[in-house]
């Protein structure tokens, strides 16, 4: 695999540098460099026009005031200034990482013991049953979930609340609560995207080479043993890769704060991504609403530099 | 010592299967009843869908709350909405994706390297940090209030091309090779030779299309105002803040609807949900 792209780049270029004092050769480079751009093309337009551009028109528009009906005027770093004195954003930073962190860790825990369970299952028909079911909540949309999960949740009439009373745990303020509706919310997320990182981690463990296992088997290792020496290790780039894609998702949460809480009770589940949505699109401060928008991009940044880090310290490669 | 070693391990192993598969059967309780109870709600009258404890069989099924979601919100209008902008995402990314993903692996063209650094520099970005200037962008093209603001700004994807790039990075040069000293034109060997080899990549991009613009909430959100524009995630959450908590079922009931395209596109290709999960992870 990492061989391949250097082949196909040098082939590139080691031919063009040798044929090109040939007339007809040049002609055919022309062509196919004509080729490459016109393939380009499209992609290289939407990617750049709404995407790319965006980029650096935002960061631009971090160090303006803008309310879109009058003009733009440049308040150099007034923004970020204000970012780190405006207590409520701050405080959706820290509502944020905190329940991301709690999401990563709980689905990459959930994630793994599933996924090794199923990894021991010996029936393909096993396999294939409980990979289906764990996808399933992948299927809705976290609109959906939101919507559903807001009824189950519910303090008076919902069945969860139904349950517990049963067994004797009355009246819990899932959603009605500060710190039960970042609870609430953290657990829905985790029941939503946990069949995400276990569907990676099957695949992982099923790569794991046999004669690994077998030589492990022979020196006399259980089943744990080989679980924390061999398979744990193994699989260590994809564990990685799953708690970075897992935070980065989580860094933006939105749609289930948005939809079931508003971001509250209070600013309880006002995450970062709400605290931009109210600058930008409320309040018409699109300059401000840009600054919120650059540092969670750097935060994001970050965590996938962290990522780089961590892959050349802590994870096995084989 | 062999003899010793087995008896005192077989009933540990045994007790940890049962233990293991009694922990996928609770896992799969938990990850199967919000559904379920969606679903059997549904067919609950709304007078009583919201009674203790819920119906987790249908026993006297009622229909009525499907025929009442559609007189009630334009549900089917939502729904056409959503086909439409999903539709045509796929099928522009598909477009996209594929000829600059090929054009990227197989073809030598100036600044190629450095225009492929910039794809790959925007696909860390979250949508929040370009959502403002798009919806400038959206604005002034007169798109405010249309579908075609979210179609257009997703015709083309760095993480798309990205993908259908690694894949044609594995198919073996020989074969254009060949087919150009046979006469074939550059355009020829894409579409005649490779394009054909990229089907399972060209399948798991639109799935992992489908699912993602299915179920978009935050963009529509943003750029959509008029309820008739609305696709299904923005049309249900308005429906559940228009009846309050009187006929869940018929919420319920529409949260369904919602769903029936993904369950059948999963029932029949299955693989490429599952290759989507795994296409990310680039190792």
């Amino acid at each position: 695999m990492s061989a391949r792209p250097a082949r196909t780049t040098d082939a590139g270029s080691t031919r063009t540098r040798r044929i090109t004092h040939r007339p007809a050769a040049r002609r055919v480079i022309r062509r196919e460099a004509l080729f490459g751009d016109l393939m380009i093309g499209l992609a290289l337009v939407f990617v750049t026009v709404f995407t790319f551009a965006p980029i650096l028109a935002s960061l631009g528009l971090s160090f303006f005031s803008w309310d879109v009906i009058s003009s733009p005027k440049f308040v150099a770093a007034a923004n970020y200034e204000r970012f780190f004195s405006d207590g409520p954003v701050l405080r959706s930073f820290s509502v944020t990482i905190a329940m991301a962190l709690a999401i990563v860790v709980l689905q990459l825990f959930f994630g793994l013991v599933l996924a090794v369970l199923v990894n021991q299952r010996t029936t393909t028909f096993g396999k294939t049953l409980f990979r289906t079911v764990f996808y399933l909540p992948l299927l809705a949309s976290t609109a959906a979930v939101s919507i559903f999960m807001g009824y189950l949740f519910d303090r008076t009439f919902g069945a969860i609340n139904y349950y517990l009373g049963l067994l004797g745990l009355a009246d819990v303020p899932w959603l009605t609560s500060p710190f039960g509706a970042q609870v609430t919310i953290v657990l829905i997320v985790v029941w939503q995207q946990v069949g995400f990182t276990f569907v990676l981690f099957v695949a992982a463990l099923t790569s794991v080479p046999s004669d690994v296992l077998e030589a492990a088997a022979i020196d006399g290792a259980g089943p744990l043993r080989t679980l924390l020496s061999i398979k744990l290790p193994l699989i260590s780039p994809t564990v990685l890769f799953a708690a970075v894609i897992a935070m980065i998702n989580a860094l933006q949460l939105f749609d289930q704060p948005y939809i079931m809480t508003k971001g509250g009770p209070g600013t309880a589940t006002t995450t970062a991504t709400i605290a931009m949505y109210q600058a930008g699109f409320q309040n018409l401060q699109f300059g401000y609403a840009s600054a919120i928008a650059i540092v969670l991009l750097v935060l994001i940044l970050a965590v996938t530099g962290l990522q780089f880090v961590a892959s050349r310290k802590l994870v096995f490669y084989q | 010592m062999t003899t010793t070693v087995i008896s005192r391990r077989r009933p540990v192993l045994k007790v940890g299967k049962i233990i293991g598969l009694v922990v996928l059967l609770l896992a799969a309780v938990v990850a199967l009843g919000p559904l379920l109870w969606s679903l059997t709600t549904s067919l609950r009258t709304p007078a009583e869908a919201f009674n203790n404890p819920p119906q987790w069989f249908p026993v006297r099924a009622d229909f009525s709350n499907y025929a009442a979601v559609f007189q009630q919100i334009p549900i089917g209008q939502f729904f056409v909405n959503s086909v439409i902008v999903t539709v045509l995402i796929v099928a522009g990314q598909t477009v996209t994706c594929t000829l600059s993903g090929y054009a990227f692996a197989m073809v030598s063209f100036p600044g190629r390297n450095a225009i492929f650094g910039i794809f790959l520099a925007t696909m860390m970005v979250p949508l929040q940090t370009i959502i403002i200037p798009v919806f400038v962008i959206i604005k002034t093209l007169g798109l405010s209030d249309n579908l075609l603001s979210l179609v257009i700004p997703a015709l083309g994807s760095a993480f798309g091309t990205f993908l259908m790039r690694q894949y044609f990075m594995q198919m073996p040069r020989e074969l254009g090779e060949a087919a150009r000293i046979d006469g074939a034109s550059h355009f020829g060997v894409f579409f005649q030779v490779y394009a054909r080899m990229a089907a399972p990549a060209i399948s798991t991009l639109a799935i992992l299309n489908f699912s993602g613009f299915w179920a978009e909430f935050y963009r529509p959100l943003i750029f959509l105002q008029s309820q008739s524009n609305f696709t299904l995630p923005l049309g249900l959450v308005g429906l559940q803040g228009n009846l309050g908590t009187g006929s869940i079922s018929v919420v319920l009931a529409g949260v369904i609807i919602a769903m029936i395209p993904s369950v059948l596109l999963f029932i029949v290709a299955q693989r490429y949900f599952i290759e989507g999960v795994t296409a990310g992870s680039f190792r």
